[in-house]
């Protein structure tokens, strides 16, 4: 895919840089104390348009490629991870989604107000079922001309800051082949019957907010139906779930690239025997083993997404990707945490807090284990192919 | 009423810039360039002057190498309106700068003219004034503040020890501090619109101006480095210290 033009998009990373600099760093102590991005804030991302990155321009968004969306991501995640955080699921599943199955009518609807900055969250994820959909405990019941919604969704992104709900639920009380009892609703999460719990308490990534949805008979229009189609759910699902692990990844380079930042900059200034601890090898080791792991994952990002944008197979490069970046980012907010010596236990220091941020890289938009097993499948079945992995 | 904003490319604010090894200037090979920051609270005025109803246009214009054009295109994606680029891969001195602009300033007639009071490239803090004097227009120069009033403006000016108000007669010729506004980023989707609005490329010749330098540069050097001080143990040592630097 040609993406938006290179002029601009260099042009805009540039004023992002700045922005994420000049302003979002300066306010993260206010958004972790509120647990919340301020309002201002928020609107000034909403007016930078980053929340319209992934939208087509016909859409009201920039139209970028894999390769402009990662990068923008990678640099605006240096900055404290829930300002990603309250942008990705407009950026990524739900446009994904809607760019894919939705309707005419669905995309003319919600893409402009997705990449206005409308927040969405996207309900999958149920307390007794994730990945496997026969499980699915929500329902969707014809009523009408349209359906009655019912059930609860687990551990939903954004969900207290949510207009728009991509929900999955069972629109067939039967298992059929392919997923296809699940269809995807879009709802309004202002309609009656639609609660939202208290938001779930974290390890860290304070700011961005996940929390339980409730459906009590719910009722949405026939064309809030995604793609007008029933039984597409899953496969809708499953395909916006693929282009999150790059989102991941960039989200840990960028992330990493800070936390390696700040540890030489203690490094730097905290002295022991007479002279800056950057000058004592066994420091220096960590600096450089750090620095060159941010660098692999950086040239991953490049190639990985140059091959999503050149249609080429792109399911192993970006799992390896994600799976090593993230990974990787644990690595180096624990060598900055080492580095800070007891300092790197205290709350005072930035270092803990990269620490408990990082978690969740290596687990959410799939674990490392799961990485692992979908890049051992896949070469596998490559090497069975053709005897090369 | 149309505002002229002259920009100037220079090396980034947040680079420490290094001099060549040969003392003949400094190094802006690979150096990540930007907008003077002066440059860009002008444009940020201008457009403040339109949104609030004062001004129908904001032209921006550069002199400077073809690659001021990003500079141009930056001040486009902020919100002015359309950008003239005068490219010279010459070292203009500041009057050679001012009298383009004054060609230019003839040209499309502005209300006011709007410039930083510096470049941080090479802090001379001329061309504005130059600008004035050769088109005899009054100036405000090091504007804190300033408030438009039909045929005049008024110019809070940063002086030593305070500020001094000076009302001025358009058209005029106003420098900016960096105390008068906070520049706004240029979004995504306004970046997205600058590539669309128009930038004309013009060169010095077609102005007939005399661009000859009148300076000749010997030397450029690093500040010297700040030599550590030294710690005394009492007052008598540190009374001791100074009799004999002959201090006191």
């Amino acid at each position: 895919m040609s993406g938006m033009d290179a002029e601009v998009f260099d042009q805009f990373i540039e004023q992002l840089w700045r922005y994420v600099h000049e302003r979002l760093i300066p306010a993260e102590k206010d958004v972790i104390a509120a647990n919340a991005i301020p309002e201002d804030i928020l609107d000034e991302m909403r007016e930078m348009g980053l929340f319209g990155l992934t939208m087509p321009e016909e859409y009201g968004g920039a139209g970028m490629n894999t390769s402009q969306y990662v990068e923008t991501i990678r640099v605006l995640s240096y900055a404290l991870p829930a300002y990603r955080s309250i942008t990705s699921i407009n950026l990524g599943m739900v446009c994904t989604a809607l760019k894919k199955s939705g309707t005419e009518a669905q995309k003319a609807e919600w893409l402009p107000r997705l990449a206005a900055g409308e927040i969405a969250c996207f309900g999958l994820t149920e307390p007794g079922s994730g990945s496997d959909s026969a499980a699915m405990q929500t329902t969707a019941v014809k009523d009408g001309n349209g359906y009655r919604l019912n059930g609860s969704k687990r551990y939903i992104t954004n969900a207290p800051f949510a207009k728009l709900g991509l929900i999955m639920a069972r629109t067939s009380k039967e298992p059929l082949p392919k997923n296809a009892h699940v269809s995807a609703f879009l709802v309004d999460m202002e309609k009656a019957g639609v609660t939202v719990g208290k938001p779930d308490k974290k390890m860290g990534q304070e700011g961005s907010q996940i929390a339980d949805i409730y459906l009590d008979d719910v009722h949405v229009d026939g064309d809030a139906l995604l793609g007008g189609e029933e039984g597409q759910g899953f496969r809708t699902a499953m395909m916006s779930l693929d282009n999150g692990r790059l989102s991941v990844a960039a989200a840990s380079a960028g992330y990493a690239r800070r936390i390696l930042d700040t540890a030489m900059r203690y490094a730097q200034d905290r002295k022991a025997f007479g002279e800056p601890i950057n000058q004592f090898q066994l420091i220096q080791a960590m600096l450089a083993d750090s620095e060159a792991e941010i660098y692999a994952a950086e040239c991953m990002l490049k190639d990985a997404t140059a091959k999503v944008d050149a249609g080429e197979p792109s399911l192993l490069p970006a799992a390896s990707t994600k799976l090593f970046a993230s990974e990787m980012c644990n690595r180096v907010a624990n060598r900055c945490v080492q580095i800070h010596g007891g300092a790197g236990y205290l709350a005072e220091y930035e270092a803990e807090r990269f620490y408990r941020d990082s978690r969740i890289y290596t687990i959410y938009e799939g674990t490392s284990q799961i990485m692992q097993l979908v890049i051992a499948k896949a070469m596998l079945r490559n090497f069975a192919a053709g005897g090369q992995a | 009423m149309k505002i002229l904003v002259p920009v100037k490319r220079v090396i980034d604010y947040n680079v420490k810039p290094r001099v060549k090894a040969d003392g003949s200037g400094v190094d802006l090979a690979n150096v990540k360039m930007s907008m003077n920051p002066f440059d860009e609270i002008a444009v940020e005025e201008a457009i403040r002057i339109k949104e609030a109803g004062n001004a129908e246009e904001i032209v921006a214009v550069s002199v400077g190498p073809a690659k001021a054009q990003e500079t141009l295109r930056t001040a486009l994606a902020m919100g002015a309106d359309r950008a003239i680029l005068v490219e010279s891969d010459e070292d203009l001195e500041p009057l050679a700068v001012a009298k383009i602009l004054k060609a230019i300033v003839e040209e499309e007639q502005p209300g006011l003219v709007l410039l930083g009071k510096q470049s941080i490239s090479d802090d001379s803090n001329q061309t504005g004034q130059m600008l004035a004097a050769l088109l005899d227009r009054p100036q405000g120069t090091f504007a804190n503040t300033i408030t438009l009033e039909g045929d005049s403006i008024t110019v809070k000016r940063e002086i030593d020890g305070g500020l001094e108000t000076v009302k001025l007669t358009l058209p005029a010729i106003v420098t900016t501090d960096l105390r008068l506004n906070e520049p706004r980023y240029a979004s995504l989707p306004n970046i997205m619109k600058a590539k669309k609005k128009p930038l004309d490329t013009k060169s010095p010749a077609d102005f007939g101006v005399d661009t000859a330098p009148r300076l000749k540069t010997l030397k450029v050097s690093e500040p010297p480095v700040r030599q550590a001080g030294e710690k005394v143990e009492d007052v008598d040592a540190l009374v001791a210290k100074i009799k004999a630097l002959g201090i006191a």
